[in-house]
């Protein structure tokens, strides 16, 4: 499956959301995407990963590098994700420390709505 | 020992190609589902890392995929033919600092999932030989 990408805002946040399989064909169309919504002034972002099929170590360093942009301007990059075969990753490499990951959208917007 | 290999040109949208034979070659052999996301990975680092590499150093030269069905084990081996110079390990964080965007990322991704990885590098290319348990006599064919 290919990669599909769309993005909205709610409550002060931008939510990314991400379809298919993040890798080193598809995860440059990512990074564009989040430098694009940066260079907007999108600072708050929630990448939504329910519906990724496989990431790879290309597609963490998508990630951390849009959280190094974000946090260059006090921002967040926070991720939704439930599914154990992407969490693995993330624990290999001990990002799950790096990143904020939630188990769904509504519990990463009440946990913005506390830190307000 | 039953051998497919697949050569392939440097170019990104392969290595999908590549993960999807890994796994069904894996998934034949008797590789256990629950192991089958750790093949697919793992095979999709080993490629893109020597995708990655060969777009450096020599992207006219293929890179050659190897699945071995060895005596109850699934052996796979990714040979490329750039000069590799990305061994070194990742700093694992612990305190939240943040990970550099390291190349050696895919190699410590790779170690962390399979249970028997041998890396080896030199001027000539690196070969990234893995393996996983397998049922002895495979899965019948459908």
């Amino acid at each position: 499956m290919d990669l599909k990408l769309d993005h909205h805002s709610e409550d002060n946040l931008t939510i990314v959301d991400v379809e298919g399989e993040i890798d080193v064909y598809t995860a440059p169309r990512l990074r564009e995407l989040l430098i694009d919504l940066v260079n907007k002034g999108n600072f708050r972002l929630l990448v939504n990963m329910e519906k990724v099929d496989f990431l790879d170590s290309t597609g963490l360093g998508v990630l951390v590098g849009g959280l190094k942009r974000v946090r260059a301007h006090d921002g967040s990059l926070e991720l939704v994700c439930t599914q154990e075969r992407i969490l693995k990753i993330f624990r290999i490499t001990g990002l799950t420390k790096v990143f904020g990951i939630y188990a769904s959208v509504d519990e990463a917007k009440e946990a913005h709505g506390r830190d307000k | 020992m039953a051998t497919v290999e697949l050569t392939f040109s440097a170019l990104p949208a392969h290595v999908r190609t590549a993960r999807l034979v890994a796994t069904a070659i894996a998934r034949r052999t008797g590789v256990s589902e629950a192991l089958l996301d750790e093949v697919r990975l793992a095979v999709g680092e080993a490629c893109s890392r020597a995708v990655e590499a060969h777009r450096v150093h020599c992207p006219g030269e293929p890179i050659v995929l190897e699945l071995r069905d060895d005596s109850g084990r699934f052996e796979v081996t990714v040979t490329d033919a750039a000069p590799s110079d990305d061994l070194q390990q990742p700093v694992i964080p612990t305190d939240g600092a943040l990970v550099p965007e390291m190349p050696g990322l895919g190699i410590a991704v790779i170690v962390g999932l399979a249970d028997d990885v041998e890396v080896s590098s030199g001027a000539k290319g690196m070969r990234i030989r893995m393996s996983w348990p397998a049922s002895p006599n495979g899965v019948a064919a459908v």
